[in-house]
């Protein structure tokens, strides 16, 4: 039956919404299922870590046999392709018409900034796996929690391990000209200069660029270069980067969406000796990360990487909520507050908590890329453990300063 | 002064490769005046066919000219069934040629899934030419030669040979063409195999230097254009201008204006339609 809207029967939702808003949402009867609905991109150039997004949350409910804390679940994926608008229309669709539980994803931060106050309005919770900084910082959300990272989360160590471990003095950053982008380069310019060290180049070339060796040319004399591509970019840049010579002269570095383990397959020798920081690693040795890499490589044949996981943990966090409310479930507010305490222990990633404004504290882990048995592995050379989006620094001073950019914090050292 | 250098040398070799991408756009839309907008989805699904057959072991010329010779077959069969049918309905090929494209990017996105692709450089083409404290790769030097050799052997053919002349009447008046005797529509089925073949051919062979990946049509067709609008429609030379026109300004707009990257990119486009609309080196048909 096609659904009809007119104008009575949208205010008799309407008000409906609003009587069961007043008196607490009712618990609805135990069987009916709690719906999951994921927000990803399978078409158009991010559909790479959509697809990822996608299998991460399959493979837990098909371990789950799908039912989580003893609640069926009814799992919904929609299709933004990856841009705002598409988000804003399928996380209508999800909400007024599927009337879903929680929303997992979306993948990229400008969809996450384009939905953030509509799920607010609408008091759904959401599970984010995109980076956006100021959705868990300044611009807070109480219906969103974000397991994977803020964009400089990683970065953050990174500055302070290639400052202090590597001993760097001097560094180029290169990075999509996006927020993405900006939020990354920002959190290791500040610790990398806090720690000592000075960014005297930062490049910007386009999200859709074909041949990266004119930015490439413009690295001078450095000792490493930190990149913090996404998508398909990094490929293309780091084979650059290594036909023009440079890779045997200047270290790289990277962020973690350019060095994702589910990437490798794609990398050859270039990426031999990167150094990058992650929030997950395949390597990871915790119990559940096990079984996750086993059953992904048995059903879809590859490596996890950041896309797959964060969306597996966003799963486990949906179980841990289902399982300390029960019959409450249904209540969006409270199911979006219990997402906040959620606590795991074994989750991919390893332990995993939120701070009051719904972030992951986490650890990050230092890698090197390796070849082991003709494959490309990234080792675990370091990890920072219980890693806040704030690094080191007292929250609220942190919160005083504007939120990362690209001209925050100031680049004083520029040559 | 080195990075200057670098960016000379590499702007020779991006003209390169846009000019095998824009060789079979400029036949295809000056000789047969179809603004063929799935030429950016040819490069892709070509550079597509070629990763895959180099990913068997296929040796890489082989697979440069495999995948050139399967994109010209379905190439003429898109041509023969759909595009016939649309002849001198230049909307309806625009929307047509459009739409094929979302198609085939869908298409490439199940068969090949998101993951970029990128294969090895081959073996005998590694390694950088080191002169004066320039530092080099090869194999993008290889991509200009091999685009030379095209050009003239384009040249030769459409202005030396009969088939030459045979396309060129049918481009200048088709009807005093069919009644001398030639196959017009034969011949234009044959151009857009051959163009498609040729942007098939530079996929597979950029395949090394800018992997391959959804999106990558979309990419590839703006730079098709403006080759073609600059360099004037149908005209080889044009293109061949065109490309390493655009392989400079690319190359030394992004160094030196990095937030103007495109507008230096598009306005002397823009100049050229303003002021001469046919192109740097179009014909004006009457």
């Amino acid at each position: 039956m096609p659904i009809r809207f007119n104008r009575r029967t949208f205010l008799a939702g309407t008000a409906a919404g609003t009587a069961a808003a007043a008196f607490g949402m009712p618990a609805i009867a135990q069987g009916a299922p709690f719906k999951i609905g994921l927000l990803t991109v399978k078409t158009g150039p991010l559909a790479q870590g959509g697809i990822q997004m996608e299998q991460g949350i399959a493979t837990l409910l098909k371990q789950k046999n799908n039912t989580l804390a003893g609640r069926k679940i009814e799992f919904i994926s929609a299709d933004t392709g990856g841009n705002p608008a598409g988000a804003k229309t399928k996380a209508q669709e999800l909400i007024e018409r599927d009337k879903v539980n929680v929303i997992l994803g979306p993948l990229a931060a400008f969809e996450l900034l384009a939905i953030t106050d509509y799920v607010r309005d609408n008091t759904t919770p959401l599970i984010s796996l995109a980076a956006a900084e100021d959705v868990t910082q300044r611009k807070a959300n109480p219906y969103v929690i974000r397991p994977s990272a803020t964009s400089a989360q990683c970065c953050q160590p990174m500055g302070d391990y290639a400052a202090r471990e590597l001993k760097y003095k001097r560094a180029a950053t290169i990075s999509e000209d996006f927020a993405f982008g900006y939020e990354q380069m920002a959190g290791f310019q500040r610790v990398f200069e806090d720690n000592g060290g000075k960014v005297v180049k930062k490049l910007w070339p386009p999200l859709v660029t074909p041949d990266y060796t004119p930015y490439i040319a413009q690295i001078g004399n450095v000792d490493c270069v930190f990149n913090g591509f996404a998508g398909s970019n990094p490929v293309k840049f780091m084979r650059a980067y290594q036909d023009l010579g440079l890779k045997a002269k200047i270290p790289l570095l990277a962020g973690w969406t350019a060095m994702d383990d589910a990437l490798l397959k794609s990398l050859g020798d270039e990426a031999v000796g990167v150094i990058s920081a992650h929030w997950y690693s395949a390597d990871g040795q915790s119990a559940s990360n096990k079984q996750f890499v086993a059953d992904m490589q048995k059903d879809y044949g590859v490596l996890p990487g950041g896309y797959s996981a964060g969306m597996y943990i966003a799963g486990q966090c949906v179980e841990a909520a289902i399982q300390k409310l029960d019959t409450k479930s249904d209540d969006h507010k409270a199911f979006a507050e219990a997402l906040h305490q959620v606590s795991l222990t074994d989750t991919p990633r390893g332990p995993v908590q939120f701070d009051h404004f719904g972030n992951v504290v986490g650890d990050v882990f230092i890698r090197k890329c390796e070849r082991k048995d003709g494959k490309l592995v990234n080792t675990i050379i370091k990890t920072y453990p219980k890693v806040s989006q704030f690094w080191t620094y007292p929250e609220k001073a942190f919160l005083a300063d504007p939120v990362y950019s690209r001209d925050y914090p100031p680049a004083k050292n520029l040559e | 002064m080195s990075q200057y250098l670098t960016l000379a040398v590499n702007s020779i070799a991006y003209g390169g490769l846009l000019f095998l991408l824009s060789a079979g756009f400029s036949l295809i839309f000056g000789l047969m005046r179809i603004p063929n907008l799935m030429h950016g989805s040819f490069f892709m699904l070509g550079a597509y066919f070629g990763v895959s057959l180099l990913a068997r072991g296929v040796n890489f010329w082989v697979a440069a000219l495999a995948s050139a010779a399967a994109m010209a077959v379905i190439g003429a069969v898109i041509e023969r069934l759909l595009l016939r049918r649309l002849a001198g309905q230049e909307l309806a090929q625009v929307l047509a040629t459009l739409g094929l494209s979302f198609v085939v990017a869908d298409l490439c996105l199940m068969v090949w899934t998101g993951d970029p692709w990128q294969p090895a450089t081959p073996p005998h083409l590694q390694g950088a030419v080191q002169v004066a404290g320039l530092f080099f790769p090869f194999f993008r030097l290889v991509i200009v030669g091999v685009a030379v050799v095209i050009a003239i052997a384009l040249w030769v053919m459409v202005d030396w040979t009969r088939l030459g002349a045979m396309i060129r009447a049918g481009v200048d008046d088709a009807p005093i063409a069919r009644v001398v005797g030639i196959k017009v529509s034969q011949l234009f089925t044959l151009i857009f195999a051959l163009g498609a073949g040729l942007a098939a051919f530079g996929g597979v062979v950029g395949a090394p230097y800018l992997s391959v990946y959804p999106g990558l049509d979309g990419e590839m067709l703006p730079l098709a254009l403006i080759v073609v609008i600059l360099g004037g429609t149908g005209s080889l030379l044009g293109a061949l201008i065109g490309s390493f026109v655009i392989g400079f300004l690319y190359n030394f707009g992004q160094a030196l204006f990095p937030d103007l990257a495109y507008v230096i990119l598009f306005l002397p486009m823009v100049v050229v339609l303003v002021l001469r609309p046919q192109g740097l080196f179009g014909r004006v048909v009457p």
